[in-house]
């Protein structure tokens, strides 16, 4: 037992220190192109962590995470816009000349500050998830209403940014790379090779205070409310007090998600809030795996690199691709592919191979024994070495019974808990 | 009090393209209590099917009948539209049912697959496949049902098939041999021309009412009378109302249960084709048509409270015409010397996308009162 925790710890370690490597590698072995694709990437899955949060852990499903991720996007762009105005007409960055508008509009003020901009990426979409969040929460809607609010104000949203021409160049959005960050342009290859080392440091942080809300009492709380609320509520807990403290926890971090994305991508655009863009968030985390937090990331990462890939082959096919694994998914994988694997999966697996494996090798003696008990009979199939060839079947069916009955026991039995049966209303 | 009517005009027609596209969405949502996303598509799908109607109707040989080809797309988008979602609900929603969440993921997906299905296959074959799926469905409810038991069976619903699939293919060969323009593959936006009785408008008490908004509203009308009577009035109506209300006791009460699921979201579906019919006459019809009326429909429905036809019917109407008071500034124009704060904020709001900004916050605001809708259901389940 205590060799193995240690045998496990030294699993841990390597484990670490491969991904430490890699994150420190991936610069000088991508092509510059594919670096920034993981880059951005890495930070979809902060966005893909804050639904799992919300999703797998507490089981609301937001359709609307794109409002969040975008303010992000925009409160960064809007610093790097501003910072760089300076020496242009006004001393306000050049779009509004197109439109016009001679001042600044107010709300752009505060954002000249590199401190305050740094704390607004994810205070402000926090907030305003959690406000919309309480709303939603304190009338007790829940559940696909939710999502369907959710989806709504995403619409809201988008129209809003969409039409503001004058106020944040509307469809246009705001674009990111001729701009300059510490005396370096934020789309020249150093500034986006920091802007992937802080990104993967950023979501191996929130990985881990995460893990640590998720498996805290916190966690137990979060993982109650998705089970069964009303006994949760009985219990003497608020639960619209938890849903909004953690959907404005998931806000902020598709916010830090948006800053870290626009930065590396070059734009901040409504864009960022159509409605598909929002439940591909979501199918990510239920590929991965939702109640996972490794299955959040992997999903977030893995599916862009395919949807990247297959959009570079075959443009036509991603949509029919995307579709099909929507629905795969759903119904043959609902606990993800990290899931399944720390599921009943891998063990379901096993135990039906060890089953065929016995059965083969319990037809194998069977078979050496007819042949054996044939020569036995007929001494002179003897010479035709029958009872040689009986042997050798009786023994492999033994090897293979032996290696059957060892992945058998190797898959302990599961406890069967009864699901809560739903009721069609 | 011209200005108000044509106000109200506008409202309603808003309103009742709204109304007609969530009313199929009222039934499948409110009755079945499935979330289909994919509702847009089925819509799409009732709008290309009048386009292709139409473009069967330029033949040389259906001209002169060109004029009502409206009436003949309307049952053809909904026979369209219904079976594909019958086959939606046999093949995915049926696994997912208590579900609503995993519903709404896989009915998202179905939603991206017929995207590019309209995209990447032409209409004709499209056209081919879905009459094969029509008559393969249908033949077995229309032949003899002595002939669908004993030992032939098997050869009998193969051979039904194979008579479909040759049905299908005939149908496609024809339609792309004789019209070029859906032999191929196109992903452009297609545009439905109006019969020449629908043009223009029609004159009335000095206001001109545009005459494919009144043939939308008729529609319309008739739609939900029609619903209404099914629902309220027929046996099977009361065989789905009665699943909706306890479906195991209704199983116990014998009525099938599964066949009620199918009728349900058959006639869900259809409704949606019918639909599309009336969108493809507003406006240009592409792939994407059925995304921009979704999250409208479900808004409808949200506000109305789910399962109530009334409630629906009023939601649609109070959106559309907040929406036209809002979207055109018509408050501006009643009241011409509002003070000039409230008279910018008018304006600010004073376009379609606005417009909507400020009607679903209304929405938003409005369930904060009344959770359940305009309409809640009454019963004493304990809420959770």
């Amino acid at each position: 037992m205590f060799q193995s925790l240690q045998q496990r710890r030294w699993l841990l370690v390597c484990l670490w220190v491969l991904i430490v490597a890699a994150i420190v590698a991936a610069p000088a072995i991508l092509p510059v192109f594919r670096l920034n694709l993981l880059g951005r990437f890495l930070s979809l899955a902060i966005v893909a962590l804050g639904i799992d949060l919300i999703w797998g852990f507490t089981g609301l499903l937001s359709l609307g995470q794109g409002i969040f991720f975008a303010l992000g996007g925009y409160a960064a762009a809007m610093y790097l816009q501003l910072s760089n105005a300076g020496d242009l007409p006004n001393g306000i960055p050049e779009f509004f000349g197109l439109y016009g508008v001679k001042e600044l509009p107010f709300f752009w003020h505060p954002f000249a500050s590199p401190w305050f901009t740094l704390v607004a990426i994810w205070l402000i979409p926090g907030v305003l998830a959690g406000v919309l969040g309480g709303l939603v929460f304190r009338n007790r809607i829940k559940g696909v209403y939710f999502s369907i609010l959710t989806q709504a104000a995403l619409l809201v949203f988008y129209n809003f940014f969409n039409g503001q021409q004058k106020l944040i160049n509307g469809t246009n959005g705001l674009q990111t790379p001729a701009t300059k960050l510490f005396d370096q342009y934020v789309g020249s290859d150093l500034m986006q090779r920091w802007f992937f080392w802080v990104t993967a440091v950023v979501v191996i942080l929130i990985w881990a205070l995460l893990r640590w809300v998720v498996r805290g009492r916190f966690g137990d709380v979060l993982i109650a409310i998705r089970d069964d609320e009303p006994r949760l509520r009985f219990a003497g807990y608020n639960p619209t007090l938890f849903k909004t403290l953690v959907f404005g926890l998931a806000g902020a971090l598709a916010g830090i998600g948006g800053a870290l994305y626009t930065v590396q991508s070059g734009s901040a655009s409504p864009q960022f809030m159509e409605v598909p863009m929002s439940i591909d968030m979501v199918i990510w985390v239920a590929v991965g795996g939702r109640g996972t937090l490794v299955g959040a990331i992997l999903g977030a990462v893995v599916i862009n690199f395919a949807k990247s890939l297959v959009s570079e082959a075959l443009p036509e096919s991603w949509l029919f691709i995307q579709g099909g694994l929507f629905i795969l998914v759903v119904t043959a994988l609902p606990e993800g592919v990290i899931g399944w694997f720390r599921g009943e999966g891998p063990g379901n697996w096993l135990n039906r191979l060890g089953y065929c494996l016995n059965t083969l090798g319990n037809w194998l003696i069977r078979w050496g024994n007819a042949l054996i008990r044939q020569s036995t009979a007929f001494p002179w199939l003897n010479y035709l070495g029958i009872n040689t060839l009986g042997n050798w079947l009786i023994g492999c069916g033994h090897a293979l019974n032996s290696v059957g009955i060892v992945r058998r026991i190797g898959t302990y039995p599961r406890l069967e808990l009864e699901g809560q049966v739903e009721v069609q209303p | 009090m011209q200005l108000l009517f044509e106000s109200l005009f506008n409202g309603v027609a808003i309103g009742s393209v709204l109304l007609m596209a969530a009313l199929g969405l009222a039934i499948v949502f409110g009755l079945m209590g499935v979330i289909n996303l994919a509702h847009g598509e089925l819509i799409m799908l009732g709008a290309y099917t009048t386009y292709v109607v139409q473009l069967i109707f330029k033949l040389p040989a259906l001209q002169p009948l060109y004029n009502c080809y409206v009436l003949v797309a309307i049952p053809l988008a909904f026979v369209v539209s219904g079976v594909v979602g019958i086959l939606l609900e046999r093949t995915v929603i049926r696994r997912l049912y208590g579900s609503p969440l995993e519903t709404l993921l896989a009915t998202w997906g179905v939603s991206l697959i017929l995207q590019q299905f309209v995209r990447s296959v032409p209409m004709a074959y499209a056209a081919g496949l879905i009459l094969a799926l029509v008559s393969g469905f249908g033949l077995p409810l229309l032949l003899p049902s002595g002939w669908f038991a004993g030992a032939r069976a098997r050869l009998i619903r193969l051979g039904s098939w194979a008579f479909s699939a040759f049905l299908g293919v005939c149908l496609a060969g024809g339609l792309a041999s004789q019209i070029d323009r859906i032999a191929r593959a196109d992903a452009r936006n297609v545009d439905v021309t109006a019969p020449q009785w629908m043009r223009g408008g029609l004159e009335m008490a000095g206001m001109t009412f545009p005459v494919p908004r009144l043939v939308i509203i008729v529609m319309t009308v008739m739609a939900v009378v029609g619903v209404s009577w099914f629902l309220n009035r027929s046996v099977w109506g009361m065989r789905i109302r009665a699943v909706t209300q306890n479906r195991s006791m209704s199983d116990c009460l014998g009525i099938p249960t599964e066949t009620v699921d199918v009728l349900t979201f058959g006639i869900g579906s259809g409704l949606a084709g019918v639909a599309g019919v009336a969108v493809s006459l507003l406006g240009s019809v592409g792939p994407n048509v059925g995304g921009s009326y979704i999250v409208g429909c479900f808004m409808v429905v949200v506000l109305g409270g789910v399962g109530n036809l009334y409630g629906t019917v009023l939601a649609s109407f109070a959106i559309g015409v907040l929406t036209d008071l809002i979207g055109a500034g018509r408050l501006l124009s009643v009241w011409p010397d509002m003070p000039s704060p409230l008279a910018s904020a008018v304006e600010f709001f004073a376009t379609t996308s606005m417009a909507q900004v400020m009607v679903f916050a209304l929405i938003v605001v409005f369930l904060q009162f009344r959770p359940a809708g305009l309409f809640p259901q009454k019963g004493r389940m304990v809420e959770a």
